[in-house]
């Protein structure tokens, strides 16, 4: 028999008696009842305090706040998509800087040095926030893969007010995620972190150092 | 670093208790971290429902538990029909097998591993090294363990028992790094380090947080970027876990992870919470072409027999037992010689390994009940505790493999005499009245008791006989 079977078979003939699946009440991780702007609130200050940094801005210029962030930070290289809106956005509005644009959207194996070593920044999308944990979740695509917010030392993240539920429950279940997991989702709360040296914080492990939102307002 | 160091056994856990709380260095180590984390953990719940949400927590396991079967194929078929393999391994040894086999199909000679106790309780990196395969691990916590050929002293936090110096002096030791007390500038030569590896790595291995079987999805929970990376940049994945971490809806995964994240460590979130449903789809740019799960059982199943044991698989290995343990705070996770320490290694090593090697762990204890108190499933550990203790000198029938190892006739017999005596008043007052009598020569050395206590004497008279007399003198 194989290991499978058996395993399974000692499950189905349990000796015990028979198990009876309690009823779970989710009352306690949904329903919170906040306004647009308690969740932009709240949102903010959870981020902010695990090193996240979030730039407010009015959604007609965005891209000023974006440029404002490369300047501020001095980035020269920054990677990012070539379909989705913001990856649109930001390159028509970053042609004239001297920012150098890098795509990301293509095979990790032709350029994987190249994006360990020599990109300063990722910039993606987001699909939405969490106003609880102060969390994005992304879904990576073709456009904007898993690791352009994970490889670079810095991660610009676009995210829209209107996109911030209050908790992960409201987000998995308003947004039916059960009927269509992508191939990875994402949340993300905050710079790469650890405290494994005598409880210490610091930033950057194996992540990016800081991560900039760009929340996206009006 | 060939053969994972085993100087610590669960056999000679007297011994290594004493050393450790003869150790100043280990007291305050842990002391200072378990102070912090139980601080943090408090502020993390202040302004939560945290009966209610440690009740549904464990009714969501306790659902799963009760599906178990039936979830582990829906899993299975849910992931299959996502492009990920499954396998089922009976014990470690078969799936470290299946691990190094994988490896082997794919040429690999470098394994970059995320943080897995799983693959810690089966010893999984000895395996790959002994088939020529280096397996590093990339959790900074496991590196600096790895680079110290020691094992995890907590299952959250590995290198708890080193303070920075001494990780100072590991880093310089081992990988010439320039000794530090600037953990930024140490955190960011492991960085260095680790990145060249990932890059090379030819197969990447995970542990589970959670597995859903709704959609095939695994979960991992992390705060430092390595699961990612060791889940993303190599181009195969072999992610392995018990198969007691199957939950039925993905909704299930919102309060097990608010739960998990303020358990462990207070956060009232980790930075990344990473959930993989497929290897690559055709027009992707990124992550591993093959996904790999491996289930294992290891004594799972015959856990599962037990409808008092059966809570032991409830957990969610958040730790905040052994941060909440006085034994385990004063002794250090190493002291316990087993793969998980303190309260949830008391009552779940005892299934991996046998009571005949782990015996004085549940009594390892004192019952004084906070484990049960944080556990975030409600896992009612000193029951359980208590359970395997009697399991240990009872008569060795049942479910935990070498039942009856600390039985002892002697025991047996005085136990037997006392009952005998207690149901008898006339051989009970016969008794004291010798007791009593030759109190002079009742022993003043019991053992360790006598250690710091002084040794009790039998009462001249009974309290009974007293009793008996004063009513005498008042009714006279």
């Amino acid at each position: 028999m194989s290991a499978r079977d058996s395993i399974l078979g000692r499950l189905r003939d349990r000796q015990g008696s028979a198990l009876v699946a309690p009823e779970s009440d989710f009352a306690v991780v949904t329903g919170r009842g906040w306004s647009r702007e308690e969740r932009a609130e709240r949102f903010t200050r959870w981020i902010t305090s695990v090193h996240g940094e979030v730039v407010r801005c009015n959604t007609a210029d965005w891209t000023d706040a974006l440029a404002g962030v490369l300047a501020e930070k001095q980035i020269r290289r920054l990677a990012l998509g070539r379909q989705h809106p913001v990856a649109l956005a930001a390159r028509d509005a970053l042609a004239s800087h001297q920012v150098e644009l890098i795509d990301a959207d293509r095979d990790i194996e032709a350029w994987q040095e190249e994006l360990f070593q020599h990109v300063d920044a990722g910039l993606t999308s987001t699909r939405g926030g969490i106003a609880e944990t102060g969390s994005l979740w992304l879904w990576p695509d073709a456009d904007e893969p898993r690791l352009l917010s994970l490889v670079p030392p810095l991660h610009i993240a676009v995210l829209d007010v209107d996109a911030i539920e209050d908790t992960l429950f409201d987000v998995i279940t308003h947004q039916g995620w059960a009927s269509g997991m992508p191939t990875n989702a994402l949340l993300i709360s905050g710079p790469s972190k650890t405290a494994d040296i005598e409880q210490t914080l610091a930033y950057g492990v194996h992540g990016p150092r800081e991560l900039v939102v760009i929340l996206r307002d009006g | 670093m060939n053969q994972p160091v085993q100087t610590f056994t669960p056999q000679a856990f007297h011994q290594q208790a004493h050393a450790a709380l003869e150790n100043p260095q280990i007291r305050a180590n842990f002391r200072k971290a378990m102070d912090g984390l139980m601080g943090k953990r408090r502020e993390a719940f202040s302004d939560w429902d945290l009966e209610t949400l440690r009740q549904l927590g464990a009714n969501i396991r306790l659902r799963a538990l009760s599906k178990l079967p039936d979830l582990l194929e829906q899993l299975e078929a849910n992931c299959e029909a996502n492009g990920i393999r499954v396998h089922w391994a009976e014990n470690g040894e078969q799936a470290c097998a299946m691990i190094t086999e994988i490896c082997q199909q794919h040429g690999a000679s470098s394994v970059i591993k995320g943080k897995s106790m799983v693959s810690e309780e089966m010893h999984l990196n000895a395996h790959l090294e002994q088939a020529g395969i280096e397996a590093l691990e990339s959790d900074l916590g496991e590196y600096l363990v790895q680079l110290n050929e020691q094992t995890p002293s907590h299952i959250i936090m590995p290198a708890i028992h080193l303070n920075t110096d001494e990780i100072s002096d590991i880093m310089h030791d081992r990988t010439g790094t320039e000794r530090t007390r600037d953990v930024d500038a140490m955190t960011a030569a492991a960085r260095a380090q680790l990145r060249e590896r990932f890059m090379a790595a030819d197969v990447g291995v995970s542990g589970v947080n959670f597995a859903v079987a709704e959609t095939g999805t695994l979960c991992l929970v992390e705060n430092e970027g390595n699961g990612r990376m060791t889940t993303t940049a190599p181009p195969v994945h072999i992610a392995v876990t018990g198969i007691e971490k199957v939950v039925e809806h993905l909704a299930d995964v919102a309060p097990l992870y608010a739960l998990l994240t303020r358990s462990a460590t207070g956060q009232h979130v980790t930075t990344y919470f990473n959930m993989i449903s497929s290897p690559r789809k055709a027009g992707e740019h990124d992550g591993p072409k093959e996904v790999h799960l491996v289930l294992v059982d290891s004594g799972r199943s015959r856990i599962y027999q037990d409808d008092e044991l059966l809570d032991t698989l409830r957990c969610i290995r958040c730790g905040a037992c052994m941060n909440h343990c006085p034994v385990y705070t004063r002794v250090g996770g190493h002291t316990y010689g087993t793969t998980y320490p303190g309260p949830i290694g008391a009552i779940l090593m005892p299934h991996l390994m046998g009571l005949e090697a782990t015996k004085d762990l549940p009594s390892a204890s004192s019952l004084c009940g906070a484990c049960g108190e944080v556990c975030p499933v409600k896992i009612p550990i000193p029951d359980l505790l208590v359970r395997l203790r009697r399991e240990a000198v009872g008569d060795g029938v049942g479910n935990v493999p070498g039942a009856g190892v600390k039985r002892s006739r002697k025991e047996v017999a005085a136990w037997k005499s006392w009952q005998w005596l207690a149901t008898h008043p006339n051989a009970w007052r016969g008794a004291s009245l010798i007791a009593g009598s030759f109190r002079g020569l009742a022993p003043s050395h019991l053992g360790p008791w006598t250690e710091y206590r002084t040794a009790p004497k039998p009462a001249k008279s009974s309290l009974h006989t007293l009793i008996k007399r004063h009513r005498k003198e008042q009714d006279s």
